[in-house]
């Protein structure tokens, strides 16, 4: 039989493919890649394209990326899938809406925690659930 | 007869109540299986990029990343995951509690404290009690997708490649059971990868294109995926302690209902007795 290593394709949100292939093609940032088993150890981010998988039956499958890493050991092959697209723009407009939020909502209130209010009130709210609870119990006798 | 009639109206104002609360129950029921089964979706990842962290922990690169490094600590950053909606029981406050006890400590040290809200939740509790919130997420609904989470991640992540911050924290609820949720406080930053020692020979990975541009890509979305995994076992929680609650509301109506049911009957037997001897006693005069 024909070598083989693991393939485990992932993103954050789901597990897309995992199993054993003969190859692999997967579009590097520095070009295309093809990998058989037992390649070097390589680490590299991936430009959205197309991963194709030959599984040892001579199959292919294609799954669409839209960027993200490949990690390669000799024996297995991970690919970690961005479910986002990724540019460094999009991410920098997406952090400053993130803290104009924040801003926004901070306006008006001062920066320092008071703890002891703020511990009254969380012990207030705990009294409040155990009186419910409490209730319940006498209800339920 | 107009007997109990108040009685009347507040059984049926529970029973309104309660058909609400059953409601709800059943959507948090239909809505924690989904939840439960993403977050199981989500672990894959998370697993996958953990071992990568742990290769490169063993494989001895020429270049150690700053989110690798520990460092002196002069302020701190938390990432607070709450939910969006109440009526989940006493999830967020037990969550807040945890966390106020562990900021508090680093407040005796003197050390500052930026922090990063995630839900309506938290960013409605320290907008209460004060604090500096840098960053903000809310309404990611149910199925929160990963790009929602990036901008307010990016900016603790800057914070803390600028020195600003030392340290990041993620808090969020663990969903050990149905019954039970567990709140956290999980370090991020600077990552801490297990060692083993097992591994006899050293070796490092070949870098496409650059050592350090690959580990910056790589550690943000390792620090990413598991933010989104404290908000996806977050949404589990909020699902499930819903559901929990709801019940003991479901329940405590028909307590309540039955009470005053109880009560009514009473009330109207008295009424028919008291009736029926009038009678008597009158035809008795007669």
């Amino acid at each position: 039989m024909a070598m083989t290593m693991h393939v485990d394709v992932v993103s954050a949100e789901e597990e897309i493919f995992s199993g054993p292939a003969k190859m692999l093609f997967a579009p590097g940032v520095m070009g295309d890649l093809g990998i058989l088993p037992r390649h070097a150890p390589l680490l590299t981010r991936i430009k959205p394209g197309e991963v194709r998988i030959v599984t040892p039956d001579d199959e292919e499958q294609f799954y669409y990326v839209s960027g993200g890493m490949l990690e390669i050991q000799p024996e297995a092959v991970t690919v970690l899938a961005d479910t986002a697209l990724r540019a460094k723009d999009i991410d920098e407009a997406a952090a400053l809406e993130a803290k104009e939020r924040a801003e926004k909502a901070l306006a008006d209130r001062s920066g320092e925690i008071d703890y002891a209010t703020t511990e009254a009130e969380l012990a207030e709210a705990l009294a409040q659930l155990q009186a419910i609870q409490r209730l319940k119990k006498k209800l339920g006798r | 007869m107009a007997v109990g009639k108040e009685i009347r109206t507040k059984v049926k104002s529970v029973q309104n109540t309660q058909k609400i609360t059953r409601a709800m129950e059943m959507v948090a029921a239909s809505k924690m299986r989904k939840a439960q089964e993403r977050m199981a979706a989500s672990r894959p990842y998370a697993r996958k990029i953990r071992n990568v962290i742990k290769h490169l922990a063993h494989a001895h690169p020429e270049y150690k990343h700053t989110y690798l490094q520990d460092r002196e600590v002069k302020r701190v950053g938390y990432i607070v995951v709450s939910s969006d909606r109440g009526l989940c029981g006493g999830l967020n406050a037990n969550l807040f509690r945890a966390c106020i006890g562990s900021l508090k400590e680093w407040d005796a040290k003197g050390v500052g404290i930026d922090l990063c809200a995630i839900g309506g939740k938290a960013s409605g509790f320290f907008k209460r009690v004060g604090g500096n919130v840098v960053a903000e997420a809310s309404h990611l609904g149910d199925a929160p997708a990963i790009n929602d989470l990036i901008g307010t991640v990016k900016v603790m992540l800057d914070a803390f490649d600028n020195g600003e911050i030392d340290r990041l924290y993620v808090v969020y609820n663990e969903f050990v059971s149905t019954m039970a949720q567990d709140p956290q406080i999980e370090q991020l930053l600077p990552i801490q990868a297990e060692t083993e020692d097992d591994y006899a020979h050293q070796w490092d990975y070949l870098y496409e294109p650059e050592a350090k541009e690959v580990l910056t890509d790589l550690l943000t979305r390792f620090v990413e995926s598991l933010v989104y995994q404290a908000v996806v076992e977050n949404i589990a929680c909020e699902q499930s302690a819903r559901m929990v609650a709801m019940k003991a509301a479901s329940d405590n109506a028909s307590d309540l209902i039955d009470e005053l049911n109880l009560a009514y009957n009473k009330a109207r037997q008295a009424a028919i007795t008291q009736e029926i001897s009038e009678i008597v006693s009158g035809a008795a005069a007669v």
